[in-house]
């Protein structure tokens, strides 16, 4: 029997309503209460649940006790196996980290996660990719693409997991720096990434070309990249799993996968580089920026690769950015953006680009 | 509405193979002792063991029978399969095509003794060049995906006469698979533009995705969504203006024969399907025709022989001077019993017949629409307020959100009402997409059979949803494992054989 794991994050989303930008920290947890804030990640578990009911009789559901599913799973009709001890209302991050692991342990074939980038980030510290991850949207920020729509969607893609089985997909999770976030600047990082399944029926993968699993149009794209690059062009790699298929078609296996490299005359010349580091590699000589949209929004430039900035775009000129990216992906994401902290450099970039899709095959993409 | 299809089984088994049925040493037929020819044929090649299923004639007559009643086809019934134009096929062309003087003749035959033959394609070509409003037609392709990639051979000699390798085609979002895949087949990058919100073509992208690298643009009007591409001048403009071509896919032709013509829009390259708009049989593998139409400019580069005439000497003959010519695409001249039928149904109907083809097939397409719009579970995702043109493509997302149904379900469920399925899950972008043509060749009755079991099907996705996600459960056999019928096909006696072993 299939076993599917449950974690809520009870103070997921507290921050939103009062303006606070996020519920990471005891501190603030208190100032959302204080201001008035209402739990609301108990209910979107319990919509996204409901979705898996008709399913029961054939997964057993593993949660954790209390306001960390037991009770939502209760109030949407289960009879859930409850491992872990928790002390109700003081959950902090250990405890989503605690019970990631512990369900791992057990074998889940998947966790549904209610929460936000935070919670995600907390979950893969503990479980990485080894199992599967589904975030239902409950936190302030969702910044990951690890997310579903909405929790039913995120209930409905869960159970055509359990009964069906769906590929996987390795998604971002990103989180931004909420001190930050809270002064007016948004700066979102690259944290990690989870293992998603997703529904390739979406993405109509045959009507382009593409294979409807991930992996091998990441290596269609690869391909086609590989052809088009030139001798002594230097090629800034961005940050990802699209990215690390180009490297990896070049023979390069040690490519970073939350940070940029760069690459000439197909051999890694700089490792895990920043702004300066960029400009210094390809100061006077010809060079292609390389990234593939990262997080739920889809972000071209400007969040989990800040590294390729404002300056270094400019050097590398509009021309010589080659934006990849499979069809799973665009199919989350049908619009991209661009926010490098320049805003007339973003309005150079809006409108539509030619982003690769495949082996000879790309899309026209709007930049919003 | 009962239906219910025949369904032939012996304990539970549906009826056996042929080769199943197979008693040795039982003759249906005898065969005189030795046929003159078969002394010219040397020894070592006759074989005196042959692997053929032994019965009589009523069994093999009875066995065929049995599996042509557990079959569907357009003469048996509504068959609304979107883009796929499956009109009733007049028996008369079937007689036509079957005649001696047609199915007897051997392209290897002098001229002389074929000006018939010759004379019908010159003619049928110079009708296809009307309707379609270019200046020459190759009959050669045999199917609509030929006739694409032989849309984008002649695409890259052009280009390649003026000196210029120009490596990009641009496909709309909504296009028929085949026309990524023809492009990639010939060599050609594919660039995909996304459609609007009205479901056309979004010019924006458009105009960004042209440049001196464009090839050509394929498109299909009215598009797959059945709706008439609007802006085509403008489209042909920003092709045309960085020097690409416009090719024509020809599977919707049926929602505009005699209204406009792909060469008046602009298209430089029209492909046809005989076996849609031209009423031939089609499914199952063929045989088509997918001629290409193409403009002055082209004419050069299409394939050979043409067949030309030559009014002095009053006489019809094979033309292989063609120096800058692709070259051939397919053994002689084409598929021409296809070619006959086709010839048959446009003298049949006429140029007023054609435009009423449209006519009613326009009209059958709004009818359904307009009568199905407001039901429950089904939507209409792009431009709602219509005219839609020859087919309408619902989305059945508003039925899976609520109910809990997919397309794929309401597509098996109305194989009980004894209907073939719409197209499902085409074009991809519509959600939930089930794509209904009705063409020209159905009664209103029948129309309205088909919107009956349409709503009834809405109502059984709330009160009944278990009855879709079982069906069919009226027909010959029930629902399939769609992954492993196409993974694991077996198409032989000798593959079936070898997996029972």
């Amino acid at each position: 029997m299939k076993k599917l794991g449950v974690i809520v994050n009870p103070i997921a989303g507290m921050g939103g309503r009062v303006g606070l930008k996020g519920t990471d920290g005891a501190k603030i947890v208190k100032k959302a209460v204080a201001l008035g804030a209402k739990p609301v990640a108990s209910q979107k578990a319990v919509d996204a649940l409901k979705e898996l009911l008709p399913y029961k009789e054939n997964f057993l559901l593993i949660t954790y006790p209390h306001e960390m599913g037991e009770d939502e799973a209760k109030k949407a009709g289960f009879h859930p196996k409850v491992i872990g001890k928790i002390i109700s209302g003081q959950t902090t991050a250990e405890d989503t980290i605690r019970a990631a692991r512990e369900m791992s342990m057990e074998g889940v074939d998947l966790i549904l996660l209610v929460g936000g980038d935070g919670t995600m980030r907390d979950a893969i510290s503990a479980v990485g990719t080894m199992t599967p991850l589904l975030g239902v949207p409950a936190g302030v920020k969702l910044h990951s693409a690890c997310f579903a729509n909405t929790p039913e969607s995120a209930g409905k893609v869960a159970a055509c997991f359990l009964s069906e089985g769906l590929p996987l997909r390795e998604a971002e999770v990103m989180d931004i720096d909420e001190d930050a976030y809270r002064q007016n600047r948004l700066s979102a990082k690259l944290k990690g990434f989870a293992k998603v399944p997703y529904e390739p029926t979406m993405v109509q993968a045959t009507k382009e070309g593409s294979t409807g699993y991930e992996l091998a149009d990441q290596k269609a794209i690869a391909r086609w990249v590989f052809e088009l690059m030139e001798k002594g062009r230097a090629y800034v790699l961005g940050p990802g799993t699209t990215t690390r298929a180009v490297a990896e078609e070049l023979g390069i296996y040690d490519s970073t996968l939350l940070g940029v490299d760069i690459i000439r005359d197909y051999k890694m010349v700089a490792k895990d580089v920043g702004e300066e580091r960029i400009l210094r590699t390809i100061e006077g000589k010809p060079a292609t920026i390389i990234v593939s949209p990262i997080g739920r929004q889809g972000f071209v430039l400007g969040r989990g690769n800040q590294q390729i900035s404002p300056k270094v775009v400019k050097k590398v000129g509009k021309d010589n950015i080659l934006v990849i990216a499979t069809p799973q992906k665009l199919s989350s994401t049908p619009t991209l953006k661009v926010d490098t902290g320049d805003a007339k450099l973003d309005e150079v970039f809006r409108g539509y680009i030619k982003v690769i899709t495949g082996y000879h095959q790309s899309r026209m993409v709007k930049i919003i | 509405m009962k239906y219910q299809q025949a369904r032939w089984a012996d304990d539970g088994r549906l009826e056996p193979l042929v080769f199943e049925l197979s008693k040795a040493k039982r003759i249906g037929y005898t065969l005189p002792p030795k046929a003159p020819s078969e002394s010219n044929i040397p020894n070592k090649l006759i074989r005196t063991e042959l692997e053929l299923p032994e019965l009589s004639e009523p069994e093999v007559v009875r066995h065929y029978t049995r599996l042509s009643q557990m079959n569907y086809g357009i003469d048996s019934g509504f068959y609304p399969l979107g883009s796929c134009t499956m009109k009733y096929n007049p028996k008369i062309c079937e007689e036509l095509a079957a005649l001696e003087t047609a199915s007897c003749i051997h392209p290897y035959q002098d001229e002389d003794t074929v000006q018939g033959a010759l004379e019908l394609m010159y003619k049928l070509e110079r009708c296809l060049a009307e309707i379609a409003g270019v200046a020459r037609v190759c009959l050669h392709p045999s199917a609509g995906a030929h006739g694409e990639f032989l849309g984008m051979l002649l695409t890259r000699a052009y280009h390649r006469s003026r000196g210029k390798e120009r490596n990009e085609v641009i496909v709309s979002d909504s296009a028929h698979g085949t026309n990524f895949a023809s492009a990639a087949m010939a060599g050609f990058d594919v660039v995909v533009v996304p459609s609007n919100s009205r479901g056309r073509v979004d010019l924006e992208a458009l105009r960004k995705a042209v440049s001196k690298r464009t090839a050509a643009l394929m498109l299909t009007n009215p598009n797959t969504l059945g709706l008439f591409e609007d802006e085509i001048l403008e489209i042909a403009k920003a092709v045309h203006k960085v020097g690409g071509l416009l090719y024509y896919d020809g599977a919707n032709l049926n929602g505009i024969l005699g209204k406009t013509r792909p060469g008046d829009m602009g298209f430089d390259i029209v492909h046809f399907n005989l076996h849609k708009t031209f009423g031939t049989p089609h499914g199952g593998g063929g045989p088509g025709a997918g001629p290409i139409g193409v403009t002055r400019k082209l004419e050069r580069f299409l394939p050979v022989p043409t067949v030309e005439y030559d009014k002095k000497r009053k006489r019809y003959h094979l033309d292989y001077r063609c120096p800058q010519s692709v070259g051939k695409i397919k053994s002689f001249y084409g598929n021409f019993g296809v070619l006959v039928k086709a010839y048959a149904y446009i003298l049949l109907m006429g140029a007023s017949g054609l435009r009423e083809v449209t006519e009613a097939a326009v009209l059958n397409a709004n009818y359904i629409m307009r009568k199905l719009q407001d039901v429950d579970g089904f939507e209409i995702k792009f431009d709602a307020s219509g005219p839609c043109k020859h087919e309408v493509v619902f989305s059945a997302e508003p039925m899976n959100k609520n109910y809990g149904v997919k397309a794929h379900s309401v597509a098996k469920r109305l194989l009980d009402y004894g209907i073939h399925a719409p197209t499902y899950y085409f074009p991809p972008i519509v959600p939930e997409a089930l794509m209904i043509e009705p063409t020209e060749t159905e009664t209103k009755e029948e129309l309205d059979r088909f919107i009956a079991a349409m709503r009834e099907i809405a109502e059984e996705a709330k009160s009944h949803p278990d009855k879709l996600l079982a069906a069919p459960t009226a027909t010959a056999i029930g629902r399939l494992d769609e992954a492993k019928a196409s993974r694991e096909p077996i198409l032989s006696w000798k593959m079936y054989r070898k997996l029972a072993k």
